[in-house]
Order: structure tokens, then C-alpha cells, then sequence
């Protein structure tokens, strides 16, 4: 359908002012949602970036009037090892979390597409129950499951022989913090990938694979030159998502660093962001930290913006 | 999903298929041994995805006393409710239950509401009518998911401070609808498109008005859409901790995530058991929606993130 003609019984349209305009059809309904979001996201977003030029710090929260200083904040920033600590600290543990979740959901799809339809079904619903728990009670479960007196996963270990981990600590050690947080996130995103995954694998077509088969190809190459072609765009949304939510990670970081861990160890991106701003009182800093956290999205947003529009429009 | 959201639940912006959903391709058939190496795996992969949701509830069930034997009891042997009626009924200190769940409960219904409705007039204008700006505002709604709520929440907290909403109900209502924006549009749009415009069309040779025809006639079929809609918006509201940590500082203006940080903060080394019951009753009504909506939120998140 195209042009909503206007109520019916008004005069043809005169020619309207902006403001007449806007009042008019499609843009006044799309006022009210553009009014929240530009309050309360573009407007943040300005005050964001203009808070990273200024000297911004306990004086200016009770009231001195913050001094422009340029980019003096991102070279403060830039200059200091603890955020390239930081930074690199976060592109691994992203890349090592974006690698499992991939690899274990794609694996998960396979197998879900061989299985039995009783047990893709069972596996299915262990599956969503995963993906549905609240991120914060995730965290704290597995931070009681990692315990290191009463722990289940200690306990389940000193069970092999050989092996005496009670008493162990999974939290002190900043390598062994990131193994449980990367072992929580991946085993709640793994559902949303596999599920995902599987949705598309369904999708390709039975024909085109039987023409392989009669072609004398082999089940694998099948999935190498069928299948993953035809699954690529959702790998590819699905990727960029995955990168985009690891990089800035925060519920879970902060969540284990309550119940366990050396904080200045194990900080991430995001969780710095809110250290800098808060604890340390250093808003101009927070905000440069907060624009350089932005920038780093840009490469993996536009493709999944791209990629989504792609789909969209075919 | 919606980036800006930092949960991972409901997530979408990908298809997703309902997993119940009978498979259009038949099991190959294969050896015994294939079966059985199948059939293992699969179990593997859900006890892995079962076990901590059991582990949470099973620590809570059990006497606080006996959570910390040094061989875990793997079922509720000493069972009691008492876990959940002490979280409930004696605070300690400050971090009380009760406040933080009606905290929860004020934003994030109110959320939901105030989503649906502006998602709603903001789909039907994207789905509905030809103008010109329109594919700019659809990339707009994507990029304005993009946004990290990591990097906003200061400046936020800043917007909030000047207008004299920190700490209040309606300060965090209006954070979490901006942040829940973007993705109920895009999933809403999704559903009125799939809607045909030509039922309305005849409603309206009919003799109804413009609005009347889309009111009786395509409103009533988007009931689906709208609950899917609104479930999403709902586990995104329920589960946000950081902008909640940040502005609703105050202990009494607490949320349930900002409540369980607190309550693990102050409980951790002595009773494992009642943090299992406080995470327990979080997480309870989010997987209830979860599951009850998940095959529609999928087809939803599908219709309208991906086939357009």
C-alpha cells in the first residue's frame, strides 16, 4: 500500500510548512518515540563527546565549570599502559569468547539437525532454558558452582584421581577468572547461536543438496560448498553480534568481581569505563574511554547494519 | 538485538526458528554407533545447559546449613522453603527484598507500556506509509541499537541528574524505554508488514475510515507481535543492571539486580543458600515468559529482522 490518503473529506493537501508537515501522517507517529529516544540516547551521546574535551573531574561534579581542553583527555588516555592494559585485556577475552560461542554453536546446530526430532526437542528446551536466565543470576550461580570451599566444580574434579582441587580459588588468578567468565558467557550465548544457526540450516533447500549428492560429492563437501554458503549472512550477523557484545561485556565482569577476583586484574572495557567515571571521579577520562569504546564498535556495527538492510531489502 | 541493550536475552535482530519446529530434512540414517555417539552428545550438551539452572534451584531448597557439606547434596535432601520465606520476610540490613521487587515491577511494566505503545505508532508509520526519509529512519533504528550502553551511562546519569531524576522510578521508565526502543520498533514493523494491507483496503471500500479499518481490522491480528514485543521488552527492563546500579543508587530505590549485587555483597561468605533463593526468584519470571512466548518472539524476531 502506499500513500495513506489523508481523513477523508479534508481538502487535497496545500502546500505545508515544515511544521504542518510533521504533524501530518507517518511523522506524527513517529514523534513520540523519536522525542524519548534522541532525550535519552542523542542527547547523551552530544553531552558524551563534549564531556571528553573537558577537564572534567570532582570539582566540576560539585559544580566548577568544566575547562575545555581539546583532546587532552584521549592523549591522558592513549599515554596510560593501564587502558592499553585494558584494551588488550578485552580484544582477547572477546576473541576467545566470540571463538566458543561460535564454534560450539555451529557445532550445536549440526547436531541438532542429525538428531532424532524427541531429542532435538529435549536438547532444544535445555537449550532456551540456558539462554533465558537473567545474566546477573547466571553469574552468581556460576559463582557458587566455582565456589572454592563447597563448590560443586571443585568437588566433581577431586573426584578424578589424582586430582585434590577443594580449596582452590577459580576467582584470584586474573587467567582463571577470565576461564569462569568465559565459561559463563559462552554458555549463555551458545543458545542464541545454536538456535539461530539451526533455524537457518533448515532453510537450505533439500533439492539443491540431493543435486550435490548425485553430483558424488561427499557429506562434507556438501556442507563446505552447499550449506555454508547458504547460511553465511546469518554467520555473519551473528559474528558481528557476537564481537560487539564481548568487547563491552559488563554484567558479568562486575558480577565475578563481586563475589571473587583482583578487580585491577581483571577489568574489561566496559567495566573501566564505569571505574574511571565513578571510583575515580574522572568524568572527562570516562568519556574519552566511552568515545574510544564507540569508535571501536564502528567496523562490526556497519556490517551488521549492512548485512541486516541487505536482508531486509531481498 | 538491540546492542544498546546489554542483555543477551531476546536477543535478536537474526531468525530464529521455534526448535520444536519438525526439521524439514530427515535424520540420515547411520550406524549404530553413529546413533549412539549422537545421542551422547546431545545429552552432554544438555545436561551442561540444564545443570547450573538446576543447581541454582536445588542450593535453594536445601537447609543453609547443609549447602556448604563438603559433598554437595545433588538433590534437595534437606529440603526447605526457608531459604526463599528468610530472603522474602528478614532483610539484612538495608537489602531488602521486598522494595527492590516492587521497584522491578513499577519499571519494568512501565516500560513495557510506554515501549509498546511509541514502538507501535512508530511501526505502523514505517510499515504503512511511503514518505520521504523513511529508509533513513530504518537506519537509524539500527544504528541507534548500536549504541553501547557502556559508554553512555555517565553522560546519562549526567542528562538524569540535571532533570532531577536520579533515583526516581520515572528516570529509569524513560532510560529503559529509550533503550528499548530501536528493537520493539524494528520487531513491530516486522509484524504489521506481514499483516496485508488489502484486508484493510477492503474495510475501508466497505465504508470504514482510514483508522477505523486498520483498528478492526489489523490491530486485533497483531495481538502475537504485541506480546512477543512486550515480553522482550519486559526480560530487558527486569534484567538491566548498569544503568540501574548507576542511577538508582539510593537502597531503597534498588532493583532486583542492583538487590542480588548487594545481597551477594553483603551474604557471599555465609549463605550461599539464600543467594540461590534471591537469584532463584529474579530469574523465575523471566524464564516463565521466556518460554512461554519463544517460538512466537522467534518467528517474530525472524518476520521481522530478516525476511522483511
Amino acid at each position: 500500500m502506499s500513500t495513506l490518503a489523508p481523513a477523508r473529506g479534508l481538502p487535497p493537501r496545500r502546500a505545508a510548512g515544515p511544521l504542518r508537515r510533521l504533524l501530518r501522517g507517518p511523522w506524527l507517529l513517529l514523534i513520540p518515540a523519536a522525542v524519548v529516544v534522541l532525550a535519552l540516547t542523542g542527547w547523551p551521546l552530544i553531552q558524551l563527546v563534549i564531556m571528553s574535551t573537558q577537564e572534567f573531574g570532582r570539582a566540576q561534579i560539585f559544580g566548577a565549570p568544566p575547562e575545555f581542553v581539546g583532546l587532552g583527555n584521549y592523549l591522558d588516555v592513549l599515554g596510560d599502559p593501564a587502558f592499553w592494559a585494558v584494551l588488550g585485556r578485552s580484544v582477547l577475552f572477546a576473541g576467545a569468547n566470540v571463538l566458543a560461542t561460535m564454534g560450539l554453536g555451529i557445532a550445536i546446530a549440526v547436531l541438532l539437525t542429525r538428531l532424532a526430532r524427541v531429542m532435538r526437542t529435549v536438547v532444544s528446551i535445555g537449550l532456551l532454558l540456558a539462554w533465558a536466565m537473567p545474566p546477573l543470576s547466571a553469574t552468581v550461580v556460576w559463582g557458587w558452582m566455582f565456589d572454592t570451599r563447597a563448590g560443586v566444580v571443585n568437588y566433581l574434579l577431586s573426584q578424578l584421581p589424582g586430582v585434590d582441587l577443594i580449596g582452590h580459588s577459580w576467582l584470584f588468578e586474573p587467567l582463571s577468572f577470565f576461564f569462569v567468565a568465559t565459561v559463563i558467557i559462552t554458555w549463555q550465548s551458545v543458545p542464541f547461536v545454536a538456535i539461530t544457526v539451526y533455524a537457518g540450516l533448515t532453510q537450505v533447500p533439500g533439492e539443491v543438496l540431493e543435486a550435490a549428492q548425485l553430483d558424488g560429492t561427499n557429506g562434507w563437501q556438501r556442507f563446505r560448498l552447499v550449506t555454508v554458503p547458504f547460511v553465511r549472512p546469518v554467520l555473519l550477523v551473528l559474528l558481528m553480534l557476537q564481537i560487539i557484545w564481548d568487547i563491552r561485556v559488563f554484567t558479568q565482569i562486575k558480577a565475578l568481581q563481586t563475589i571473587g577476583g583482583v578487580q585491577e586484574q581483571t577489568t574489561t572495557i566496559g567495566v573501566y569505563i564505569y571505574t574511571v567515571s565513578t571510583a575515580g571521579g574522572n568524568l572527562g577520562a570516562g568519556g574519552a574511554i566511552a568515545v574510544i569504546l564507540v569508535l571501536l564498535m564502528i567496523v562490526p556495527a556497519v556490517l551488521y547494519i549492512r548485512s541486516t538492510l541487505r536482508q531486509e531489502e531481498s | 538485538m538491540s546492542a544498546a541493550v546489554s542483555s543477551r536475552t531476546g536477543a535478536g535482530g537474526v531468525p530464529a526458528a521455534s526448535p520444536g519446529a519438525p526439521s524439514r530434512r530427515r535424520p540420515r540414517r547411520r550406524g549404530l554407533g553413529g546413533r549412539i555417539v549422537l545421542n551422547v552428545l546431545a545429552v552432554i550438551v544438555f545436561v551442561a545447559s540444564v545443570f547450573p539452572v538446576y543447581w541454582m534451584v536445588n542450593s535453594a531448597l536445601l537447609s543453609p546449613g547443609s549447602v556448604r557439606d563438603s559433598t554437595p547434596h545433588f538433590w534437595p535432601d534437606t529440603f526447605t522453603l526457608g531459604n526463599f520465606i528468610g530472603v522474602i520476610t528478614e532483610p539484612s540490613g538495608s537489602i531488602e527484598f521486598l522494595p527492590a521487587l516492587g521497584m522491578s515491577l513499577l519499571v519494568t511494566l512501565s516500560t513495557v507500556v510506554a515501549a509498546l505503545l511509541f514502538a507501535f505508532l512508530a511501526a505502523v508509520a514505517l510499515a504503512r506509509f511511503r514518505f520521504v526519509g523513511k529508509r533513513g529512519i530504518v537506519i537509524a533504528v539500527l544504528v541507534v541499537q548500536m549504541v553501547p550502553v557502556e559508554a553512555l551511562v555517565v553522560s546519562v546519569y549526567r542528562v538524569l541528574d540535571g532533570w532531577q531524576l536520579l533515583n526516581t522510578a520515572l528516570g529509569l521508565i524513560l532510560v529503559y524505554t529509550a533503550t528499548v526502543l530501536p528493537f520493539t520498533i524494528w520487531v513491530l514493523r516486522g509484524f504489521v508488514a506481514g499483516l496485508p494491507a488489502e484486508l484493510e483496503e477492503a474495510a475501508m471500500v466497505d465504508g470504514c475510515s482510514r483508522f477505523g479499518a486498520f483498528w478492526r481490522v489489523t490491530f486485533p491480528l497483531l495481538g502475537p507481535g504485541l506480546a512477543a514485543t512486550g515480553v522482550f521488552a519486559f526480560i530487558q527492563a527486569w534484567n538491566e543492571f548498569l544503568y540501574a546500579l548507576v542511577i538508582m543508587t539510593r537502597p531503597e530505590t534498588r532493583t532486583l539486580p542492583v538487590w542480588l549485587r548487594a545481597f551477594v555483597q553483603a551474604t557471599k561468605e555465609t549463605d550461599w543458600a539464600a543467594i540461590m533463593a534471591g537469584s532463584t526468584l529474579m530469574a523465575i519470571p523471566v524464564i516463565v515468559f521466556f518460554l512461554i512466548v519463544q517460538g512466537r518472539m522467534a518467528s517474530g524476531v525472524a518476520a521481522g529482522a530478516v525476511k522483511g
